[in-house]
């Protein structure tokens, strides 16, 4: 049995994972690590209420700090992981090699940046607490205007708090509407819909050519030829696992940490959240989830795992998250896809409240809900239970 | 055991409702009941885990 457990990357995954060996009463030594210098903070707030001022920064703290005290982890911020062998179980932190006997890997994902931009002032991405601090700081500021590339969960919702605080704000999408790879075009023309309406100066279809400027940005060149003038960018473009510090270390790694059905990447090792990409059975193959709630659950299974030889169960979770913009409340359970036949089941579309159902090959895939958790949530069980399409329209029919 | 929702922070997410729905409801209003304000102990371990899995940490326990 291992008697002490290392731990990188100290936000979400990292710290539950941490939480959950305690609460099961595992008393070895606990190192968590991390290359932020602040204590484990929560990351949605940073494009809502942190940005729009509504909260200080220390208000996304994830644990109290005096309950931190009672976790008795070796916490060291600011310290970076930056080689691992598997094979001699030794891993290296600012260089200086340390043996481990379990490690959970959990050191997340990073912004892609448009190329070109490097050290351009008034360009930003947002990931971290000082990346939301600095863009707050410049929204303060009165910008002539902010644009967002990007119309992501990230980058709506940095459009939405932006517009909510009175600053001019153009968002572009490449496609053809907001988050419309994930959710299809008729309910991604709402979610465009509802930015619109909301004062947005949304363009999709469009892509960034080039950023003009020296040392300050001055304007972004599109693809259809149209200059807009900005002093202020946000680049939410999607993110990239951080896994470049494990090269040669033995482990898997494709578009994040290889694990099986049990997070399992090699003997000792196990991966979480973000930079996690595991076998999951509900779905019979690889999958990266960059969402909260999986950081949160995968987090302290990926923990456990590494105190037992054969874990009573694989991992497999529904994928579930949420985002708000404007009043607007958007959920998604469940993994659609482009083919899949789309159904409104719940409210109306005109309304900017319903529920849809995605499904293909007489089976459930996922549910959005825009304003109704609660059909979401009874949708999330119909998924999690395998429900066929018309088991899950028979349980619709019966909202009303 | 007596469950606190902080109706400031929370935003129905419905999280808690999925885990425990005897305790939780987030009705047609889109607002979140506590149906039972006072789970039994052997509950403790759902309920830690609905603590743990709001988005919005607008759940605490008080003994």
């Amino acid at each position: 049995m291992r008697k002490s457990i290392t731990i990188v990357g100290a936000s979400l995954a990292g710290l539950r994972g941490a939480e959950a060996l305690r609460r099961d009463g595992f008393d070895g030594p606990i190192s968590l690590i991390g290359d932020e210098p602040h204590a484990p903070y929560d990351r949605p707030p940073l494009s809502k209420k942190i940005l729009a001022g509504d909260w200080e920064a220390d208000r996304a703290a994830l644990t109290p700090a005096e309950r931190f005290a009672d976790l008795n982890l070796d916490l060291r911020l600011g310290s970076r992981a930056t080689k691992l062998n598997v094979d001699s179980q030794t891993l290296w932190v600012d260089g200086e090699p340390e043996a481990y006997q379990g490690l959970l890997i959990a050191t997340g994902a990073r912004c892609r940046t448009l190329p070109g931009t490097e050290g351009m002032n008034g360009v930003h991405t947002l990931r971290t607490l000082n990346d939301c601090l600095a863009i707050r700081t410049a929204l303060e500021a009165g910008p002539r205007r902010l644009v967002v590339v990007g119309a992501g969960f990230i980058g709506a919702e940095v459009a939405a708090t932006a517009v909510g605080r009175g600053v001019p704000t153009t968002l572009i999408e490449s496609l053809a509407a907001p988050l419309e790879r994930v959710v299809g075009n008729m309910v991604g023309e709402v979610v465009a819909e509802v930015h619109r309406s909301n004062g947005v100066d949304l363009r999709c279809g469009v892509g960034v050519t080039a950023v003009h400027g020296r040392e300050q940005i001055e304007a972004v060149e599109l693809t259809d030829g149209t200059i807009i003038e900005t002093d202020l960018l946000v680049v939410g473009i999607g993110v990239l696992p951080n896994t470049e510090w494990l090269e040669g270390s033995g482990l898997t790694i494709e578009n994040g940490v290889v694990c099986d059905e049990t997070c399992l990447a090699a003997p000792g090792v196990t991966a979480a959240g973000d930079v996690a990409r595991w076998l999951n059975p509900r779905y019979g193959e690889l999958m990266r989830v960059e969402h909260w709630d999986n950081a949160v659950e995968q987090g302290p299974y990926a923990a456990r795992r590494l105190l037992v030889d054969q874990p009573a169960n694989p991992f497999t979770p529904v994928p579930w998250f949420w985002s708000d913009q404007f009043d607007r409340k958007i959920q998604l359970a469940g993994r659609p896809s482009p083919d899949d036949e789309v159904q409104i089941v719940n409210g109306s579309i005109e309304e900017h409240r319903f529920a849809a159902f995605y499904g293909s090959h007489g089976k459930l895939r996922a549910v959005f809900g825009m304003n109704r958790p609660r059909q979401v949530m009874q949708g999330k069980n119909l998924l999690a239970q395998g429900a066929s399409w018309q088991e899950a329209l028979a349980v619709a029919a019966a909202w009303e | 055991m007596r469950i606190v929702v902080d109706y400031d922070l929370c935003e129905s997410n419905a999280i808690c409702m999925d885990l425990a729905p005897d305790v939780f409801e987030v009705r047609d209003d889109d607002f979140l009941y506590v149906l039972n304000e006072t789970p039994s102990d052997d509950r403790r371990e759902v309920m830690e885990d609905a603590v743990r899995r709001c988005p919005k940490q607008a759940i605490a326990l008080k003994d």
